[in-house]
């Protein structure tokens, strides 16, 4: 191992490992805003969102199309595509969630209508839209890089990073400090009680999939353009699980946790592959999140702990 | 509908149409079964596509290597299988519900991983399997299906299935009435690990080559999905959804490219009106239950005489 690690460290100049140390952070942006999603309606609902990583691809796809077929300017289209990812999380609450939870069924349900909706959507995409990766073109977004030292820091990405941090504070702010943000938690803690105080849950739920929903977009397609990589795979190749595992090591239902995890994914990635190679990158990863499982079941910032019998 | 039209009409020219679609739908139900028997004792465990690769590896090298007979190889890959899933079992059945899924999913991903780094198993080039005989595996995964389903419902009556059924419906009053609820969970994690090493086993014969991306997360919800639209508190249910759900891709062949798109909504259009999955939940307080435990002599409801 440690004969390993020196041949790299020797074959690489240091501002390589600071090169891959930004790339870390810059990937780390994209987990966290799609994990932060994930761990909202986690949080309110109780339940995974198998759909979530559905609506990331659409985000991506709805945006290209707007660009390429409508016309649009870019931000008119990310605009839109952000406000359509945002109804698509009130009609998914509508058709997979909301008569379930009428019913009370056992969770175990509801990931199963979520993973359908994943099918359709993926399904859907792969039809109009085809299955080959495709390319927003050039020119788009902010572009050219930022040369400090020998790191080149890619305007976007530094967008993409200042972008997911301001809209970190907002979410944090809107959650604890606003109407609609109490009653999420309300619903959180108790969704019974709750309603016992007035609070409309269906609204409550719903919206929180609304915003979730447009997050996740937001994600897709900031990855789309970082990446140059516009599929209806995007999600499930690239998000579906990293996202889980960022959600469970940052403490299900934690914004911050799902934050600093996201970020910490993206680190221990690059960490991973500078040092050990690509082959290992997957079986690393989820190593670590076995164990953190096993030892740190409340994850890094839960208030409950993995339930445990 | 000529699916169905062939099915009645012309059953041997129906068999050698679909042969290895007749196949997989008895893989697809063995692995099912796998994953029956955990649920059946209130486990959500994802872990059955990493013990079906251990299956399929293992069967698979003793294959190419040692040349010995499907019948066995398959039965070491079960049991290879069972051996991990027990350091695997003792310390993550301590958790519950999303949490140990999650785990769970992560060993899949750990197993995978494993397989991309040890040499012997082709890494991620996969290996070409001269030894599969798709043509006719038909015999032994049906003889595995029979003996599994057979094992799982006489099971389903002893002392074992009965402590299974009490923790799933309550694990902490099977508890105060004196079952060992982590050795139980553990046994049902570790049978059902045997049982999808061996499809795993079965399912490799079929494929003259395997590579890790078929032990995908992909695979395992395809499982799960199976056995919540057929119902998993019975031995049948498992078996339906698998035989359903893998033909179902054949039925809706005229639907082309969106048959995924119906295939999603007829998933959701079961768990909104069957919630209890097509088989499942309330069978025995059925119609046709009742008509059978009236038939059944020596066996009367208390009071009647």
């Amino acid at each position: 191992m440690s004969r390993l690690l020196l041949a790299v460290v020797t074959a690489q100049p240091p501002s390589y490992y600071l090169q891959q140390l930004v790339n870390g952070i810059f990937s780390g942006s994209i987990y966290a805003l799609f994990a932060v999603g994930y761990t909202l309606v986690f949080g309110v609902l109780d339940i995974l969102n198998l759909a979530h990583s559905a609506v990331f691809t659409l985000g991506a796809v709805i945006a290209f199309v707007l660009l390429t077929h409508f016309g649009l300017p870019f931000w008119l289209a990310a605009l839109l595509a952000i406000v359509i990812c945002g109804a698509i999380g009130y009609g998914l609450d509508l058709v997979a969630f909301r008569p379930l939870r009428h019913r009370g069924a056992p969770h175990i349900s509801s990931l199963i209508t979520s993973i359908a909706i994943a099918l359709i959507f993926v399904s859907i995409t792969e039809n109009t839209f085809g299955a080959n990766s495709k390319r927003f073109p050039p020119g788009v977004a902010p572009s050219g890089e930022l040369h400090i030292g020998a790191i080149g820091i890619d305007r976007l990405e530094l967008f993409i990073l200042a972008l997911t941090l301001f809209l970190m504070v907002v979410l944090g702010y809107v959650i604890r400090s606003t109407r609609p943000g109490s009653a999420i938690r309300a619903v959180a803690e108790n969704p019974r009680a709750a309603f016992l105080m007035g609070i409309n849950v269906d609204r409550t739920i719903a919206f929180t999939l609304m915003i979730s929903s447009a997050l996740g977009g937001l994600a897709g397609i900031l990855y789309g353009l970082s990446q140059h990589d516009v599929s209806p795979y995007i999600g499930r190749d690239q998000v579906e699980l990293k996202g889980l595992a960022v959600i469970v090591v940052g403490g299900m239902g934690s914004i911050t946790g799902a934050v600093v995890a996201g970020y910490l994914l993206g680190l221990v990635e690059v960490l991973v592959l500078v040092t050990l190679g690509t082959n290992v990158r997957s079986g690393v990863a989820f190593a670590l999140l076995f164990l953190a499982l096993v030892l740190l079941p409340a994850g890094l910032f839960g208030e409950r702990a993995a339930r445990r019998t | 509908m000529d699916f169905f039209i062939q099915l009645i009409t012309d059953p041997l020219g129906f068999y050698s149409a679909h042969q290895l679609l007749i196949s997989q739908i008895g893989v697809n139900a063995l692995l099912t079964l796998s994953m029956y028997v955990t649920l059946n004792c209130g486990l959500l465990t994802l872990a059955n596509v990493g013990f079906m690769a251990i299956g399929a590896y293992v069967s698979v090298l003793l294959g190419l290597n040692q040349h010995l007979p499907l019948l066995l190889t398959l039965f070491v890959g079960g049991v290879c299988a069972a051996l991990v899933s027990l350091p695997i079992g003792l310390p993550v059945l301590r958790l519950s519900g999303i949490f140990l899924a999650i785990a769970t999913i992560g060993f899949g991903q750990v197993v995978v991983g494993a397989i991309l780094n040890i040499p012997i198993t082709g890494e991620g080039q996969g290996l070409t399997n001269v030894t599969a005989d798709p043509a006719h595996a038909v015999i032994e995964i049906f003889m595995a299906l029979v003996v599994t389903a057979y094992v799982l419902w006489r099971l389903g009556g002893s002392r074992l299935g009965q402590a299974w059924a009490a923790i799933r419906e309550d694990s902490v009053a099977a508890a105060a009435h004196g079952i060992n609820v982590a050795r139980y969970r553990l046994s049902a994690f570790v049978i059902g690990a045997f049982i999808a090493g061996c499809a795993g086993a079965l399912d490799a014969n079929l494929n003259f080559f395997i590579d890790p991306s078929e032990y995908q997360f992909n695979r395992v919800v395809g499982v799960l999905v199976f056995a919540v639209v057929g119902g998993f508190t019975n031995v049948v249910g498992p078996i339906v959804g698998a035989t359903l759900l893998t033909s179902l891709p054949e039925i809706l062949r005229f639907a082309k490219d969106y048959r995924d798109t119906i295939n999603g909504i007829i998933l959701i259009a079961v768990i909104l009106f069957r919630p209890q999955g097509l088989l499942g939940g309330r069978l025995r307080g059925g119609p046709v239950a009742r008509l059978l435990a009236r038939l059944r002599p020596g066996r009367r409801a208390p009071g009647a005489a």
